[in-house]
């Protein structure tokens, strides 16, 4: 299982892919975190701030706005990075070389998946280094930071189980890639329908973003933890069923 | 050379939908077998492999690898299997050494041992040249190569191989064959192969494979002895126009005429009326110029097998 995730994150950071969606992921979220940081410290926005009764702190206007331009960027990116993890193999007929080995279909896809979490765990923590250099100048609710940062974690994990079962599903990279861009889409933005209220109820529950907020409120709930980690153990099996269905 | 037997498949069946690929297929290999499957296009060699390998699962049927049940235990199983597909495994953005190296971590050959499994590999396919350039940048017969390394770095005790040398240059294909040779002799090895010659210069059991079933299951020895058929051919310059003389020699039973200067003469496998026939020739003048046993190649056993029309077919089925 090690072994298969140490290859393909090989493969990952010998491709100029990986590089490539590092340096934009970054150029981007960095532009957000350096407009965010100037708004904060004009005067207008403090002194709007000083009329608010109970004024949000530095943590959720910079921090905060820096993790949810994260999650977005974080969906664009996903099906580029999940798109060939399954399928590229069984375009290569690669696949045989890992099925003919005595490893299980779980550790191949466990594998492939660590090695996904591996590179969002890297690129979410070079992310937050920015909020976390505002230390420099103040104080930060590390809570709410770290409640944050774990949000971001379990969404893009959830991203990266969906995009790895969608992998499997076809040869094509590419239809791989805008199936997994669709579905992700759809699931951000399903309660939409549900009008503006939070009482959407089963629409609003599959929605990926719902629970996202609360992290970034700081609120650290089972419920919204246990959504993400619902649906990732659900897409891990899919998918290692769908590999297994493979031989028959 | 123990008989332990490494290989055990029995009544193995797999359909792809309704149309059957293999039917209720058994067969055993042995430890020191190198067993050749031929077969025409489409007759279920590389499927039988890839059921053997536990990349297709069977639609009925046991496959037993060394002792273990590769559906009960395919773990143990696979971890005694070196394989080989039709086209490469190979990943082209990979270094040689670095592929060797992750394909025996993936073998779980011991941490300590991974250098050793990785240069002994490489060093018994000839690899050491190229051992530090890219994959994808590497020409076919090295792809092989490579592929062929991967089979046999964890030093399995069966070793399956879907044409090996498809694409090697001859001097290429001679090393791969004495490397298939070398193998036979600790371990077991499968061939599927549609170069004839191949089989006979490497194997010693041959199986021949028709639409999905079996049709022929023997050694290279039993199969030299089909070979040998009861004919010979000679060739004389003056042909008589009665034929009779030959057939009233003893153990002649038909004589049939070829060409104006070449005969066929069938004999009984208890008398070989060649030495007769020489005296005959040479007493009546009859300008002999050629005697040889006639044998019947591979080929033509194969062409016999696989090529009669369909009341064979309905024999199988």
């Amino acid at each position: 299982m090690w072994s298969i995730a140490k290859r393909e994150l090989q493969a990952l950071f010998l491709s100029p892919l990986a590089w490539s969606i590092l340096a934009v992921v970054q150029i981007i979220l960095g532009l957000v975190f350096a407009v965010r940081v100037s708004m904060f410290l004009e005067p207008d926005f403090q002194a709007q701030l000083s009329q608010v009764a109970n004024p949000p702190g530095i943590t959720s206007l910079i921090a905060g706005h820096v993790y949810v331009w994260a999650s977005i960027v974080f969906m664009l990116v996903t099906p580029l990075l999940t798109m060939r993890v399954v399928s590229e193999e069984r375009r290569n007929k690669t696949l045989a070389l890992l099925i003919s080995a005595p490893v299980s279909m779980t550790q191949i896809i466990l594998g492939k998946y660590l090695a996904l979490l591996i590179f969002f765990g890297i690129m979410a923590s070079v992310i937050s280094l920015m909020p976390l250099s505002l230390l420099v100048g103040g104080a930060l609710d590390m809570g709410q930071l770290f409640s944050g940062f774990l949000g971001l974690l379990l969404l893009t994990a959830a991203f990266a189980a969906i995009g790895l079962y969608i992998s499997t599903l076809t040869a094509h990279p590419t239809v791989a890639a805008i199936s997994t861009f669709g579905s992700l889409l759809l699931l951000w933005m399903i309660d939409w329908a549900g009008g503006s209220e939070e009482q959407s109820g089963l629409l609003g529950y599959l929605s990926l973003t719902n629970h996202y907020q609360m992290f970034l409120k700081g609120l650290l709930s089972t419920s919204d933890a246990f959504y993400y980690l619902l649906l990732i153990s659900l897409f891990l099996i899919l998918s290692i069923q769908r590999l297994d269905a493979d031989r028959i | 050379m123990s008989s332990e037997t490494l290989i055990a498949v029995s009544k193995l069946s797999r359909y792809y939908g309704k149309f059957c690929a293999l039917r209720e297929v058994s067969f055993e290999v042995k430890r020191g077998q190198v067993l050749g499957f031929l077969g025409p296009n489409g007759a279920g060699k590389t499927t039988t492999m890839q059921l053997i390998t536990g990349t297709l699962a069977p639609s009925a049927g046991e496959i037993t690898v060394a002792g273990y049940d590769l559906l009960e235990q395919p773990l143990q199983a696979k971890a005694a299997l070196g394989y080989l597909p039709e086209q490469p495994p190979l990943y082209r953005d990979m270094l040689v050494s670095e592929y060797l190296r992750f394909c025996a971590e993936l073998h779980q050959v011991p941490r300590a041992e991974i250098n050793k499994a990785v240069n002994y590999a490489a060093g018994r396919c000839g690899l050491g040249e190229v051992f530090s350039r890219l994959i994808g940048n590497l020409s076919k017969g090295y792809q092989q190569r490579v592929g062929i390394a991967q089979a046999i770095i964890h030093n399995p005790a069966v070793v399956i191989l879907d044409e090996p040398t498809v694409g090697l240059d001859p001097i290429q294909i001679r090393e791969i064959r004495n490397l298939i040779r070398e193998l036979g002799e600790d371990h077991s090895v499968i061939l599927s192969t549609h170069i004839l010659p191949e089989v006979q210069a490497v194997c010693n059991h041959v199986q021949i494979i028709k639409n999905g079933a079996l049709v022929l299951n023997d050694t290279i020895d039993g199969l030299l002895a089909q070979m040998q058929s009861n004919s010979l051919q000679i060739g004389l310059r003056r042909l008589p126009t009665d034929l009779q003389g030959f057939a009233q020699l003893l153990g002649v039973e038909s004589v049939e005429m070829i060409d104006a200067q070449h005969l066929r003469i069938g004999h009984s496998a208890a008398h070989n009326p060649a030495e007769a026939i020489a005296e005959y020739a040479v007493t009546q003048g009859l300008g002999l110029f050629e005697l040889r046993p006639e044998q019947r190649s591979l080929e033509q056993i194969f062409v016999d097998l696989t090529c009669t029309e369909p009341e064979v077919m309905e024999e199988v089925a």
